[in-house]
């Protein structure tokens, strides 16, 4: 099918995309890859009265890794494609998971499209991006003509497709903390077909103290309920030296699997989708510890 | 009411080609409608399928997904561009054939785009990376295994024109 008619705003600065947010509010829409929400226009699911195309916004095409003394963050902007954070060195280097969990997103032809930001702002109980900058405790910056705010990632995503954005602003980067300390990351999901939607999938973060002790581990979660659900599963782990002990990451899967409420859909059964969170988590948590103990601080 | 128009020009196969359209004229049935170039396919047009993916700028994207006006200006590559420049077959479209790549051929075209910006950047790719690079194109014919040959082959092809090429060169 074909998308409906609408009115077309092709702004070239960032100032005048949110002046044109303001005057059609509540009745526009943010178009930046397209690779959710034109099949939603395709398939009529959506029909926006106005569509403000940012690509234009070449100011918002960045990624960069700010270091604040010596907190650092990556920072995405609005028109980065998945592809140009997958890509970017310097993110890579100093977030590894970015790219870990970039490769599941979808297939290289939408990623080369899509957007990191876009993807975070449509807010699919599936994505992959918004689930780790829930994990990371990251941040949303948005603009509007009324100014500027920046909101923590677990009070934008509201529910599935729901965010705490307004109509008239926009999503202009959003910024993802590296873990600091001797810390490990993985990202692991499993999908019926390569580049499809996850079954389940998690993100895992493990902090190790200077003895090598666990001090801290916690998850994150797609496809497992209404947004990314964040889970501290440290109890099971705490103290234990990821070279020597092996006892507590199962129990960290089974606490996962029994904390999170998974809906039966078309793809699984709730309860199979728990025990692929149990058996998913203990993986990752293990890949992460490893990664943690190899951490040159 | 009618709707708005917006003049789109491209360089489409090294070409220019404009035409005037709605903004809401997907970048696949510009080129088919309106350029008349039908060799893109449009499968499934919500962007799961790949048979419309078109190289813009030199990155494989899913033209369904993408409206003419956003890539105004841009530099588009489609399967009548995956040619050699004398107009024979492409080192991609010459494997599909050496090694029956396509039967009924629907869904080819994205194949072909998406391979050739594939090969640009991976030019010796292992047949476990051959099969993960078109994961994202769909065909109901030929069970995937000659188009994984396929890709190898073009692999082949393209080595051996660049030798070629290299050898010919003063």
């Amino acid at each position: 099918m074909k998308p409906s008619g609408f009115a077309y705003h092709r702004p070239s600065t960032v100032a005048e995309a949110v002046d044109v947010l303001a005057e059609v509010s509540p009745a526009g829409k943010v178009l930046a890859g397209g690779q959710s929400l034109v099949p939603m226009l395709n398939m009529r699911l959506a029909a926006p009265a106005h569509l403000v195309d940012v690509n234009r916004l070449t100011e918002l095409a960045y990624v960069r890794v700010d270091d604040d003394g010596g907190r650092r963050t990556v920072v995405v902007g609005a028109l980065a494609r998945h592809t140009d954070v997958e890509h970017d060195a310097a993110a890579h280097a100093a977030l590894p998971l970015l790219r870990e969990a970039l490769r599941t997103v979808a297939h290289p032809t939408i990623r080369n499209r899509g957007t990191t930001v876009g993807s975070i702002a449509h807010a699919d109980p599936s994505g992959e991006m918004g689930a780790v900058l829930a994990l990371l405790g990251g941040t949303v910056e948005l603009r509007s003509a009324r100014g500027t705010r920046t909101v923590a990632a677990a009070e934008f995503t509201t529910g599935p497709m729901e965010t705490s954005a307004a109509p008239d602003e926009l999503v202009t980067s959003v910024a993802f903390p590296v873990p600091e300390g001797r810390t490990g990351t993985a990202w692991t999901e499993l999908a019926r077909r390569n580049g499809d939607y996850a079954v389940c999938g998690v993100g895992v973060l493990v902090r190790l103290g200077d003895d090598h002790r666990v001090v801290a581990a916690r998850a994150v979660y797609v496809s497992m309920g209404p947004v990314p659900t964040v889970l501290d599963l440290t109890e099971p782990v705490a103290g234990q030296d990821p070279r020597a002990d092996d006892d507590g990451w199962a129990a960290a899967g089974r606490l996962a699997a029994w904390r999170l409420d998974p809906d039966d859909d078309i793809h699984a059964t709730a309860g199979y989708r728990r025990q692929l969170a149990a058996v998913l988590t203990e993986r990752a948590l293990r890949t992460a510890a490893r990664r943690a103990t190899e951490v040159a601080v | 009411m009618s709707e708005q128009l917006y003049e789109v020009t491209l360089l489409v196969n090294g070409v220019h080609r404009s035409a005037t359209v709605p903004a809401r004229r997907l970048l696949s049935d510009f080129l088919r409608h309106d350029l008349e170039l039908t060799g893109t396919h449009v499968g499934c047009e919500h962007g799961v399928c790949g048979a419309c993916t078109v190289l813009v700028g030199g990155r494989p994207i899913r033209s369904c997904l993408q409206f003419a006006v956003t890539v105004d200006g841009e530099e588009v590559t489609t399967v009548e561009g995956c040619t050699r420049p004398d107009g024979e077959l492409g080192p991609v479209q010459q494997a599909f054939r050496d090694c029956h790549g396509l039967q009924c051929g629907f869904c080819t075209p994205g194949f072909v785009t998406t391979i050739t910006a594939y090969l640009h950047e991976n030019p010796e790719p292992t047949a476990d990376e051959a099969r993960e690079a078109i994961a994202g194109n769909l065909c109901r014919c030929t069970g995937y295994q000659n188009i994984v040959a396929s890709v190898l082959r073009a692999a082949q092809l393209r080595t051996g024109s660049t030798e070629a090429a290299a050898e010919a060169a003063p």
